[in-house]
């Protein structure tokens, strides 16, 4: 209890930590993840090609190995001068942007092919079947497996900390060097992060029930 | 081109069009592969030297230990991480409500928190008492990552194999209970068998994660591939600097080969339990997702 109370800021600070770099990272992902979920479901061979590689070598890469190139490779190679957070946000932000993509690809793969073929011959556009028709009933299908993504992304995040960005794993690892007790710093961490997850499966569950329809 | 529920087949403008897509898609593809290629040769790391290291017989065996340290922990952590899964499932499933609220808290507990603040709590509870603790001796780090791997895991194949127990029909269980057979006999007979074949393209799917989270062996310092590489980068310098790049290059590749023969693995025994006419539906070969129960 009193490793809380006596290092509030530290608990606080990470927190915070957390939140913000789930937030960003999941923005991103999202971003990426819609794109390249675009490629794969467009048809232009080479954009498919890409968008399979780019979700082949994602999800089956280790997240800390990703963390090494955003750390050690990325800013030789391409962009020298990286502060630790933004490395921390692009090796989160395309490691999740894989499994946002295979997440909305699948969801639009369970659009019966009827429904798109009744809405192109009553005269819709490409655009109005995508956005009347397809994308409705896609995102109710996205939102289960998109909450498991960023809950995933949350714990991930963790990862950072370890790199020396300010997040709650940080706050594990600096109380536990300087001798506190192991057990009741990981409580209060590990309670810090079940807020958050909490807190995303509620919303969702919150989204899921506005967005449902009784079939 | 077949139809899709984004298109339908192409007609002659449109087969025009994707040609013109094409052509511009593959020219940027391949400019992203050229400039990356470009600034890999800029900062020198194209060289013969870099990629030289690779023939010396020391930086072969680094390599060769990491991944065999990294195997030995998966092969320890999936095996254990299986077994606790059946035990936590059985335990979930169990009528006793004092057993299955336990085990229901356990799973959610352990599934909702980081991988790594377990292990890295392991890790320094381990070294505090390493001395009560006999059976740690000397493999502090080994012991951390693969409690934390068989306990995170182990908690996700328990729902992975509950979900597959949850999918027998109800049927075959009033069936066996009617055939006088006990509890235990329904569960182990009846119930697992099922539920494990059905299940075992997803449970091998975790599997992979599992071999993808050994990895965070890197952050308490063990020497699986990962730091082993690291490591050993480190301690070589070709043309003044040290050649991370080419080694996180060559580490990667073997994870990736690593992971697909897993998930190749699954996908194929998902398209052959799909040929099989008995038993209930075999699941798919994706990762099971973190859906957290209520029910």
């Amino acid at each position: 209890m009193n490793v809380l109370l006596d290092h509030l800021a530290e608990f606080r600070e990470g927190f915070i930590g957390t939140v913000l770099l789930t937030l960003a990272s999941g923005l991103l992902a999202m971003v990426l993840g819609v794109i390249i979920a675009g490629f794969r479901v467009s048809p232009v061979p080479p954009l498919r090609f890409f968008g399979t590689a780019w979700v082949t070598l994602f999800r089956n890469t280790p997240l800390t190995l990703l963390f090494l190139v955003a750390w050690f490779v990325v800013p030789v190679l391409f962009m020298p001068g990286l502060n630790p957070w933004t490395k921390a946000l692009i090796a989160l932000g395309f490691y999740t942007s894989a499994f946002v993509c295979e997440a909305v690809r699948s969801g639009i793969s369970t659009v019966p092919l009827g429904q798109a073929e009744a809405a192109r011959s009553i005269g819709m556009s490409f655009f109005q079947t995508l956005r009347l028709i397809i994308l409705p009933q896609a995102t109710r299908t996205v939102l289960p497996p998109l909450s498991s993504i960023f809950i995933a992304l949350t714990k991930n995040s963790a990862i950072a900390g370890a790199f020396s960005v300010t997040e709650l794993f940080g706050v594990q690892k600096l109380l536990s060097d300087q001798g506190f007790a192991i057990a009741w710093i990981f409580l209060w961490v590990a309670l810090g992060y079940l807020v958050i997850t909490f807190s995303i499966s509620g919303l969702f569950r919150l989204l899921e029930r506005r967005m449902g329809v009784a079939r | 081109m077949s139809s899709s529920v984004l298109y339908d087949a192409p007609g002659p403008k449109a087969r025009v069009r994707n040609r013109i897509y094409t052509v511009v898609g593959s020219l940027a593809v391949l400019g992203l592969i050229a400039f990356t290629l470009y600034r890999m040769n800029v900062k020198g790391q194209l060289e013969p030297e870099v990629w030289n290291i690779f023939n010396n017989a020391g930086v072969r065996t680094s390599i060769r230990d990491g991944v065999l340290t990294t195997l030995k922990v998966f092969a320890v952590a999936g095996v254990l991480s299986l077994v606790l899964g059946l035990l936590l499932a059985v335990a979930r499933l169990s009528e006793h409500k004092a057993v299955s609220r336990l085990a229901a808290g356990f799973i959610e507990l352990f599934r909702a928190i980081p991988l790594l603040i377990t292990i890295y709590a392991l890790w320094v509870l381990f070294l505090t008492y390493k001395h009560s603790l006999g059976f740690v001796g000397d493999n502090t780090a080994f012991w951390a990552l693969v409690i934390g791997l068989t306990v995170y895991n182990g908690c996700v194949q328990a729902e992975v194999i509950r979900a597959g127990v949850n999918a027998v029909p109800r049927g075959q269980v009033e069936a066996a209970y009617a055939l006088g057979l006990r509890k235990s006999q329904v569960m182990t007979m009846l119930l697992l068998p099922q539920a494990v074949r059905s299940m075992l393209p997803t449970m091998i799917s975790q599997l992979v994660v599992t071999l993808k989270d050994t990895s965070l062996g890197y952050i308490i310092t063990y020497s699986e591939l990962l730091f082993a590489a690291r490591t050993m980068a480190n301690n070589i310098i070709v043309n003044g600097e040290n050649p991370i790049t080419a080694v996180v290059i060559v580490v990667g590749a073997i994870y990736v080969a690593l992971c697909l023969a897993l998930a190749g693995l699954a996908t194929w025994i998902e398209r052959r339990g799909r040929r099989a006419k008995t038993g209930i539906a075999v699941a798919a070969a994706t990762e099971p997702s973190v859906v957290d129960g209520t029910d």
